[in-house]
């Protein structure tokens, strides 16, 4: 059920993931997978980012570096994968320009797999975004960077527990150093091919009537925009009264949101 | 059912919801964050880091102490760059004009190429290149790896949060202070960083007074005057400290007149209330020494030197082409200087400076190496290149870049007018087309194109009336 992240002993894995990826930079082509990059501010995505694609984009020790989306790409196990990394964000629900791209692109970008970088010193509040990322998307991979300044903190993360209380494949990492980035590879790969299972951890709208409201409106909208993703999602902000939402409902625009990227044809397990 | 009819539905749905029903939620979800990682994470032992950690940042963030810290450091990178930059500045000048310049000479010789041919390859081209390379690459190769190092410990985000406040008060965005530490990398990397910010107004601020940060064309500009001419003005045991206390003058009067312009704009055409937002002070993180040297040698010393390099061989051709295309027997880059003369004379600068400013808008990082181009080519002084410049940083009196200047007829207040216009004048070419790039208004590019140089000349031109009627 949680894939291999149970597996304790990834880093003995006698698996040589590293040796089969190729770095593709930014020669990307058509590219088999997307895979987005979220999570918080100064959480070293860039870094996951340029160990997996082989690419230096800067890297700096301040939050709010990456100002619109990288992209890159690697080649691991014969797939071609392009490598996303969204501004960092503490959530996904407000309104700044760095929330709602990173929003739309789980959202509608499709990726096949979402990556959430945490920071396990501050895992607290970085837990946040995973959970909300994971009631967008079930295809995510919790990935704990930083593990080398959290063992110099004297800290230690239970990465079963965490993988069996957010139902989604968790890897320790420490990517400066380069830890924990095959296991990552060996994750990715898993879950875009449909090899690994998926059950991400959706907390309910236990709040009166919003349960009530949003079932009638994801009907109305299933019934208006068949196919479309996320309806649950859309259902909230229409209700919530996000203006951009309201608008794409009412021109229609919204059936037709994320198209832009054409279905690889990937074997879902998740059966999205 | 339509579209339409779902949207008014949601608004009538709207209404039934209890009033803080979002407030509710996200607070679930931090409720469930909290469960989830104190079931799963483990302090074993006790922590030292921490508390140390914690120990630096008071130190560092604090409002009597956090400031004078950051000057502070800033004065030591410098002093470290004009001190450690004397060497192999003098080694460098040593190959490539001393040495290089008569071999290219003579080979240019044996090969009998017509004279013209040799003096726009080796006395224009060669020769501005050389100079690019010698004065330039040591201040960059020690300045940039010192920055960079700073940078990776995490402490540009404590000089955004000891600025805010005055970033706020101004009714500028705090995170200026961030995008103004990249205007002191690059100016045209500065103003892409504004997009961090959100406003458009505070956005427009920060562009347009990102100018006032110091790039790295124009760093060694600074050193080297401050060293030549200012180091010179003490005993040599000050030399060093006196030089870096002057181009730290002038960087921290850069920062001065981004305050202040952030304050004219905020209060006139581009009115309005600072912004809030979240500023996470990282961790401190220890530089990671070795990829710190390779990135920033690599990503930013090699970069900004090819890119001068690239800029420097057509400014050579030209200058070399402008000072021996003669018009009545007098060459075009005499005209210009002459022309340009009086009008510089005003601003405590000489002709040769204004045109060095126009040849070199492509890239501030030519300016000292036109102005030494067009000194030699105009005061007619000859050997300069196969035995003068020599070593570009000693700081005594008959330093052969002195000597030089001096014959172009330089004083004090030159040095201190050209350190003061260098903060003070057009961005460079990239950048202004950066600019337009993200504001897509040729209005404020022309605002944040011309203003600077609007400030440079009431500024200089005030400094050298102060200067000439004290002196009198």
């Amino acid at each position: 059920m949680f894939g291999k992240s149970g597996c304790a002993d990834c880093n003995n894995c006698s698996v040589p993931a590293q040796s089969k990826i190729e770095r593709l930079g930014v020669k990307l082509g058509q590219s088999d997978f997307v895979i987005a990059l979220a999570g918080n501010p100064n959480t070293g995505k860039s870094t996951v980012f340029n160990s997996l694609t082989g690419l230096r984009q800067h890297t700096g020790n301040w939050p709010g570096k990456t100002i619109a989306r990288a992209e890159g790409g690697f080649s691991y196990n014969g797939k071609k994968y392009r490598m996303v990394d969204l501004p960092g964000t503490y959530s996904l629900l407000s309104a700044t320009e760095d929330e709602e791209v990173a929003r739309n692109f789980i959202l509608f970008g499709k990726p096949d797999v979402t990556v959430v970088v945490l920071d396990p010193m501050r895992l607290e509040r970085n837990l946040n975004l995973a959970l909300q990322v994971l009631q967008l998307t079930e295809k995510a991979i919790v990935c704990v960077n930083l593990m080398d300044e959290a063992r110099a903190h004297g800290l230690s993360v239970d990465a079963r527990g965490l993988a069996r209380d957010l139902g989604v494949p968790v890897v320790l990492a420490a990517a400066r150093q380069g830890e924990g980035v095959d296991q990552l590879l060996t994750e990715i790969d898993d879950m875009a091919n449909g090899r690994s299972g998926c059950n991400p951890y959706r907390m309910k709208y236990d709040i009166p009537t919003v349960k009530e409201s949003v079932d009638e409106l994801v009907a109305m909208l299933s019934e208006t925009f068949p196919g479309m993703p996320h309806k649950e999602w859309v259902a909230l902000r229409l209700l919530e009264g996000d203006p951009r939402i309201v608008e794409a409902v009412k021109t229609g625009e919204i059936g037709s949101l994320g198209s832009d990227h054409v279905a690889t044809g990937t074997i879902s397990a998740c059966g999205n | 059912m339509t579209p339409e009819d779902i949207a008014k539905r949601a608004s009538e749905l709207r209404w039934k919801l209890p009033q803080d029903y979002h407030d509710r939620w996200v607070e679930s979800i931090y409720a469930e964050s909290a469960r989830i990682a104190s079931r799963n994470v483990e302090q074993e032992g006790k922590t030292f880091r921490l508390t140390w950690e914690r120990r630096l940042d008071t130190l560092l963030t604090n409002r009597w102490t956090g400031i004078p810290i950051m000057i502070l450091m800033l004065a030591a990178i410098l002093w470290i760059t004009i001190i450690g930059a004397n060497i192999p500045s003098g080694i460098l000048a040593n190959i490539l004009l001393d040495h290089g310049h008569p071999l290219m000479k003579q080979l240019a010789d044996a090969a009998h190429l017509p004279w013209w041919l040799s003096g726009v390859l080796v006395d224009g081209l060669y020769l501005t290149m050389a100079w690019v390379i010698s004065v330039m690459l040591p201040p960059m190769a020690i300045f940039f790896p010192l920055f960079t190092m700073l940078e990776d410990f995490g402490y540009l985000p404590r000089v955004a949060f000891n600025l805010d406040h005055l970033f706020q008060r101004v009714g500028a965005h705090g995170k200026q202070a961030l995008t103004m530490s990249m205007g002191w990398g690059c100016n045209a990397a500065g103003i892409v960083a504004t997009r961090v910010i959100d406003s458009p107004r505070e956005r427009l601020i920060a562009i347009i007074t990102n100018n006032f940060a110091l790039c790295n064309g124009r760093w060694p500009t600074q050193i080297l005057l401050a060293t030549v001419f200012l180091g010179v003005l003490v005993p040599p045991a000050f030399a060093g400290i006196v030089s870096a206390g002057a181009v730290l003058a002038v960087a921290l009067f850069g920062v001065t007149l981004t305050f202040f312009t952030s304050w004219i704009l905020s209060t006139t055409v581009l009115k309005g209330e600072a912004s809030t937002f979240t500023l996470e002070l990282p961790p401190f993180r220890p530089p990671n020494i070795l990829r710190t040297l390779y990135t920033s040698l690599i990503d930013r010393t090699l970069i900004v030197l090819w890119r001068a390099i690239v800029f420097a061989a057509p400014a050579g051709v030209v200058l070399w082409s402008i000072s021996n295309i003669q018009i009545n027997g007098v060459s075009l880059a005499q005209w210009l200087v002459t022309i340009l003369d009086g009008p510089g004379w005003f601003i405590g600068l000489n002709g040769v400076i204004l045109v060095a400013y126009i040849v070199a808008i492509p890239a501030n990082e030519i300016v000292i190496p036109t102005v030494l181009m067009l000194t030699v080519m105009t005061t007619g002084l000859t050997g300069v290149g196969e035995q003068g410049a020599g070593v570009m940083f000693e700081t005594s009196e008959n330093s052969a870049l002195a000597m030089l200047l001096q014959a172009g007829g330089w004083t004090t207040l030159t040095a201190i007018c050209l350190m003061l216009f260098s903060l003070c004048h057009n961005p460079c070419s990239t950048t202004i087309y950066t600019i337009y790039k993200e504001t897509k208004s040729l209005k404020w590019t022309l605002v944040s194109t011309f203003m600077p140089i609007g400030f440079g000349i009431v500024i200089c031109g005030s400094v050298a009336f102060v200067w000439r009627m004290l002196a009198s």
